[in-house]
Parts: C-alpha cells; sequence; structure tokens
C-alpha cells in the first residue's frame, strides 16, 4: 500500500478507537486533503471530528491547544511544509510549553501533519524541508517515517502521545508503494533503524532521503562498496543507539538530508556522532545537503536535491581518509 | 457605549443600557458589596506589587490600577463552571476565581512559568505572554464545549461559556483575529473582552484602530458591545449577558470595556514619555472605585463598611507580601521536569550531568 492510503489507514483507526481524536485542517474534509491523506474519514467520522477549519494556520494550532486542553486529542493538517510558519508562533512558544508550564498538569496531545520536501516539482513554499526549526524547540518531538509501514504505526503512535509531535510525511513517498503488516507494529515511535546492513560506510537520513540512500547503497554495491543505512525515523529526540553501533563497525559516517545544511539536523547528528565515536571514526563526519539557498524553481531541483551521485561522492571521500 | 453608574456616581443609564436596567435593579446588597471589596483588593493589591518590585523582590510587577471594574464586573459575571484565559493583567479576576495571587507573585518573582492548575482555581488559566495567543486557546477550548454538548442544553449548572481578556493593542494581532474567525465560525459559546486601556505601552489605541474595537464584532458575525470600563455595573450586567447568551448556544460577542491604565504599563515604564498633559488627570476624574463608592454612600453603606473594606485589603495584601517573601526558588531538577510529558532521553541525560557536575564542585569543597 502507497504511504498516503497507509497513513489515512492509520487515521482512521485511531478515529475509530478514540472518540476524542479528531482532524482539523484545510480542505481535509470532503476533498481530502488536497494529498488525499484524509480522504473518505469526513464520509465516515462526520464534520465534528474531521473538521474543514478556516484558513488560518495560527488558529488550527491555536485552536488545537484549546481543544488539547479540553481533552481532545487534535490531530491537524497544514497544507504544505512553506505555509506552517504562520503557526511557527502557536508551536513554539504555546504548544511545546504549556506542559512545563502547567507543572506536568496539561499534556498536549497534539499532532500536526506537514507534507514535506522535494521531488514533486511543485512552485515555490510547496517543497521545503523546515525540520531543523521544530527539532531546535524543546517540548515538541518530531517524527518522519520512510515507509508506509513505518507511516501506517508512527502516526498512530504520535496520536497516542501525550506530547506535541510534528509528523512530518515525505510527499514524494506518498504514492510508491510498500509492504504495511498491519498486525504487528514496527519498533517505537522515537526509534532510528538499520534499514540495510554493510560495512564500508554508514550512510544515515530521514523521510525521502532514506530512499535516495537506499538507491546509493544498491549502486555502491556494484562498485563494491557496501553501505550500511540507518533511518533515523525520530528527529527529536535522535535515537543514537544503533547509528553509534553502526559507525562503531564501520568507522566512517555520512549524513544525508533535502534540508538546508547551515545549522541543520544533518550538523546535529555529525557532532554528536564525532563526539561519542572519536576513537572509532577513520574519517570526519561528512555531511550532504541541499545547498544554503531558497528552494530553487522545480525546473532546478535535481541539482538542488541531494541524489545518489552526491551521496556517493561523500562516501568516496570519507573512503579516501 | 453602555454606562449604568456616572463618573457622579448616580445611575443615569445611557440609551443602550435600558436592556440591562431589569438586571442591575436585581442585584441584592451583599453583590454589590462585593464588587467594592474586590476592586478595592485589587487596588490595595496594585500597590503592594508596585513595592515589592522597587525593593528588588519581583522583576517586575504589571498594574491594574483603573481597570478594576472592567475586571470585577465581568469576572464576577462568570458562572463556576465557565472557563477564563487571562493575558497578564487581570490579577484580581484571578483571585475572585479563587487563584492564589502568591502564584501571581512567584511568576513576576521568576520562581515559576505559571504553575497553577486552572482545574483548581476556578478554571482560571494561565497568563499569557505573547499577546493574542490566548484567544486562539481560549477559542478551541470553547469549540470543544461545544462538540461536548455543554451549551444549549437549557441547564444553567452544566451550559458552559469561556471568557477570555485581552487588550486593545493585542487586537491587532492576527491571532485575535483568526480567533474572531473560529469563534464566529464555529459559533462558539464565548465573550471576547477586549480592555481598552487607551495604550499598549507607549502607542495609543488609535494606532491600532482607527475604528472602535467593538465594531470588530459585527465584523466578524456577532455582536459588539462597547461599554464603559470603568463602570462596575456596566461591566457585570454586559458581560453577565452575554456570557448567557453563550451557555444558550447563541455564539459568542465581543466587549470593548472603555477604561485606563493609570500608572505605568508595567514597573518597566514612564509614561510621562508618552502621554500627553492632562490625559490622567480626566480618567483620575473617571475612577471606578471613587464613583461606586459614592453611589454607595448614596444608598446608604455605612463608614464601617468602608474602613472594613479597607481593613480587609490591608491584611490580605500583608498576607501575600509575606508569603511572597517566603517564596523558596525551585530546586535545579526543574529545569527538565515537565518539558515533556513522556520520559526523554535528552533531559534524562542533562539533568543527570547537572547533578554530577556540581556534585563535582561539593566533592572539591570538602
Ligand atoms: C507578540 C508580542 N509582541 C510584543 C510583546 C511585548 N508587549 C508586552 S505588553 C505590550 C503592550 C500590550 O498592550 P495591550 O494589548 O493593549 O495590553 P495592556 O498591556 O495595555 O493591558 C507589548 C508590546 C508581547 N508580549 N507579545
Amino acid at each position: 500500500m502507497p504511504m498516503g492510503k497507509a497513513i489515512n489507514a492509520g487515521l482512521r483507526k485511531a478515529l475509530a478507537d478514540d472518540p476524542k481524536v479528531l482532524l482539523m485542517g484545510e480542505d481535509i474534509g470532503p476533498l481530502g486533503g488536497v494529498f488525499r491523506v484524509t480522504e473518505g474519514l469526513h464520509a465516515e467520522f462526520g464534520g465534528d471530528r474531521v473538521i474543514d477549519s478556516p484558513l488560518a494556520e495560527s488558529g488550527i494550532v491555536g485552536t488545537a491547544i484549546g481543544l488539547a486542553m479540553r481533552g481532545y486529542r487534535p490531530v491537524l493538517e497544514i497544507q504544505f511544509d512553506g505555509f506552517v510558519f504562520p503557526a511557527f508562533d502557536q508551536i513554539t512558544t504555546q504548544l511545546g510549553r504549556q506542559n512545563l508550564r502547567h507543572d506536568g498538569r496539561m499534556p498536549m496531545p497534539v499532532v500536526i501533519r506537514i507534507p514535506y520536501g522535494g521531488h514533486i516539482g511543485s512552485i515555490e513554499h510547496h517543497q521545503e524541508s523546515p525540520e531543523a526549526y521544530f527539532t531546535h524547540t524543546p517540548g515538541i518531538r518530531v517524527v518522519s517515517p520512510s515507509s508506509p509501514h513505518d507511516a501506517y504505526w508512527m502516526i498512530q503512535e504520535a496520536i497516542a502521545s501525550n506530547d506535541p509531535v510534528i509528523f512530518f510525511e515525505p510527499k514524494s513517498r506518498y504514492w510508491p508503494k510498500g509492504p504495511v503488516d498491519l498486525d504487528h507494529a514496527g519498533i517505537a515511535l522515537h526509534s532510528s533503524r538499520v534499514m540495510r546492513r554493510g560495512t564500508d560506510v554508514t550512510v544515515v537520513g530521514h523521510g525521502a532521503m532514506v530512499a535516495t540512500l537506499l538507491q546509493a547503497a544498491d549502486i555502491a554495491e556494484q562498485e563494491g562498496r557496501s553501505l550500511e543505512v540507518v533511518d533515523l525515523r525520530s528527529l527529536s529526540p535522535i535515537d543514537y543507539g544503533p547509528l553509534v553501533d553502526s559507525v562503531q563497525r564501520t568507522g566512517r559516517l555520512v549524513v544525508a538530508q533535502e534540508a538546508v545544511g547551515f545549522t541543520s539536523l544533518g550538523s546535529e547528528v555529525a557532532a554528536t556522532i564525532a563526539e561519542r565515536c572519536f576513537y572509532s571514526l577513520e574519517a570526519p563526519v561528512l555531511r550532504v545537503s541541499s545547498f544554503d539557498t531558497p528552494f530553487p524553481p522545480a525546473a532546478l531541483e535535481a541539482d538542488y536535491l541531494p541524489s545518489p551521485d552526491r551521496v556517493l561522492e561523500a562516501v568516496d571521500r570519507a573512503l579516501a581518509y | 457605549m453602555v454606562q449604568i453608574l456616572t463618573p457622579d456616581g448616580v445611575i443615569a443609564p445611557s440609551a443602550e443600557a435600558e436592556p440591562y436596567a431589569e438586571l442591575v435593579e436585581g442585584l441584592d446588597d451583599s453583590t454589590l458589596e462585593t464588587f467594592y471589596r474586590d476592586m478595592v483588593r485589587s487596588r490595595r493589591l496594585d500597590i503592594m506589587g508596585a513595592n515589592l518590585q522597587r525593593q528588588g523582590q519581583l522583576a517586575l510587577w504589571v498594574p491594574s490600577h483603573g481597570q478594576e471594574a472592567a475586571q470585577v464586573g465581568s469576572a464576577r459575571a462568570a458562572r463556576t463552571q465557565d472557563h477564563i484565559f487571562p493575558s497578564y493583567r487581570e490579577h484580581v479576576v484571578g483571585m475572585i476565581r479563587g487563584l492564589d495571587p502568591v502564584r501571581i507573585m512567584a511568576l513576576l518573582r521568576g520562581a515559576t512559568l505559571g504553575g497553577w492548575d486552572p482545574a483548581e482555581t476556578g478554571n482560571f488559566h494561565l497568563y499569557t505572554l505573547v499577546l493574542a495567543s490566548q484567544t486562539l486557546h481560549a477559542t478551541g477550548y470553547a469549540m470543544g464545549l461545544r462538540f461536548d454538548g455543554l451549551v444549549g442544553t437549557g441547564d444553567p449548572e452544566t451550559d458552559t461559556a469561556v471568557l477570555v481578556y485581552y487588550g486593545d493593542g493585542s487586537t491587532s494581532q492576527g491571532d485575535a483575529s483568526e480567533a474572531l474567525v473560529f469563534g464566529s465560525s464555529f459559533q462558539t459559546p464565548q465573550v471576547y473582552f477586549i480592555q481598552n486601556n487607551q495604550w499598549a505601552i507607549s502607542v495609543p489605541v488609535q494606532r491600532q484602530s482607527r475604528v472602535p474595537l467593538a465594531q470588530r464584532g459585527p465584523g466578524f458575525g456577532m455582536p459588539g458591545i462597547r461599554i464603559d470600563g470603568n463602570d462596575v455595573l456596566a461591566s457585570y450586567a454586559v458581560t453577565r449577558t452575554a456570557m448567557e447568551q453563550a451557555r444558550a448556544g447563541e455564539g459568542p460577542s465581543l466587549i470593548e470595556a472603555l477604561t485606563y491604565r493609570m500608572g505605568a504599563h508595567t514597573t518597566a515604564d514612564d509614561p510621562t514619555k508618552y502621554r500627553p498633559e492632562g490625559e490622567l488627570e480626566s480618567w483620575i476624574a473617571r475612577d471606578p472605585i471613587s464613583r461606586y463608592r459614592t453611589w454607595l454612600e448614596g444608598r446608604g453603606a455605612s463608614e464601617a463598611f468602608f474602613d472594613q473594606a479597607d481593613a480587609d485589603a490591608d491584611d490580605y495584601a500583608a498576607d501575600v507580601r509575606r508569603r511572597t517573601l517566603e517564596l523558596q526558588a525551585p530546586s535545579r531538577p526543574a529545569i527538565f521536569e515537565h518539558v515533556y510529558s513522556e520520559p526523554h532521553p535528552l533531559m534524562a541525560q542533562q539533568a543527570e550531568w547537572l547533578e554530577r557536575y556540581e556534585a563535582g564542585f561539593e566533592g572539591g569543597a570538602a
């Protein structure tokens, strides 16, 4: 099943299991969202559970805080990555701090789903990767699935969490199909996972980048190199265990991301691995990112986004030390 | 403008006040006396808070001197089950709902970021320092009340409404407008209560709006009522009516209370730099407490009652002051507590690190 459908199934299950779960966002009702992730849910659960909101991002998040205070578990959709910023204040200064300010008595079980990232040839403000703004905010958890199976389970775990979770959906992965085991959850929400074993270099990423890393590993294999691919899955907090193990075995790490590289998640991972694995590293931790520019016109996105080749170039550099 | 009690202390309802006449006439002595005691207590607390700040005991004090009638009248209009979302100036509203003002002192002393539980303070929610943020929280809460079916059932003990306070400056924030959009669209059981105290720090209300703020109500599809915010009776009667309509399922309304912040914005402010000559004096002539006192005197309240109210307020403030000075700083590990409601590896690691680091000093000193 494709990831879009997997999230839809996860949302349906959460709505059915808990009457306090409600969905809210722009065009998520009869239309089913611009990516159709909420398709059919309005018909099934009604307009009080699957709410077409006014066109106001701060309003969506701000009222969800009030709904959470009232005992609801709102699951919000921000239509596109580039439109989350009107809600940035409510997310960072309000949502992430309510529990703290209430001395632990006001959990905020709010999920904010954000379709993000490039590879879909869209126009300005529709292809961005703003994860780092949110991982920089205490009180907020951030996750991003890379496969339909993970998406199905992670959305349900995010909804079950009493902390606010930003759920970044890699929109270029909405359509490719993958297996989903509806009976068996994968691993816990905030776990990273080794996707492919290898011995020469560890490569780590999240979201749509995981597919790029797996492609790079395929190519590398033909060239006689063995890459170990790690999917971060959770961006805040980061589960370093599997990554540290991996780097201790391979001695080399390349961190890849679609986001702008400067002060990014990749920078954080690189710094932490340098601290924790200093004596295992055979080469500096290298980063592969998009350029430190606004997302370019889509006609240039292939030159902008890290490709398997750009990942392999970094792998070569790491091996050259 | 709805005005019932004139600045001279006589009941002379404006034409707009007619619908509220019956409600006001029905108020018993004990309620009327409570209004007075609340206002005096609020003003007394203000003086004490400002002194504490000058003595270095508070980081900041936020006065409400002059706004007592707007706050007391509206707060007394809410029922026990109603929810109140303040900004940061509504100390007396919190007190009326059962909040111990020492909690506010703790906040202004830098000992906490909030810390009270609305479930234990008469549903008085935390202060919000990012202007107008709370207007959306209140609106979402009111949406929840509606989804919960706690509106328009006809049972006055359970039907519930939300009262949210914000200032004239805050009305310019996008959130304040978005809140009105959501409130109107979802017909929330809610009253938006704007205290137009004429200034947002140093900027006059004319820079926020060219038209009376009450006109924002109709623009968003709800009644907008302008009241004399220095008239506790108008504040009570209009808010009470609007809250009843909200509970009955008739949707939200907006109230603009015209009042005046007589002192500084906070103790960090110097109003002499921006306030025009004579403005303060013109508002002192409209003082909410003295006009109400004149009226109560006229209807026979005794000197002993006023003396007692003053003495009670003094005792109250002295008690708050004493307990404020006893406030302890929270313990170090509090830095990491409650940032998340579920276990979080960074919190655990950093708390452990800090403990080891501090223990190193203690060990070294031995
Ligand atoms: C979003 C935001 N911007 C600026 C400030 C700084 N600030 C605190 S109070 C204030 C003026 C608020 O005026 P108003 O809303 O009229 O309320 P008042 O303080 O007069 O009661 C300002 C600018 C803030 N707290 N939040």
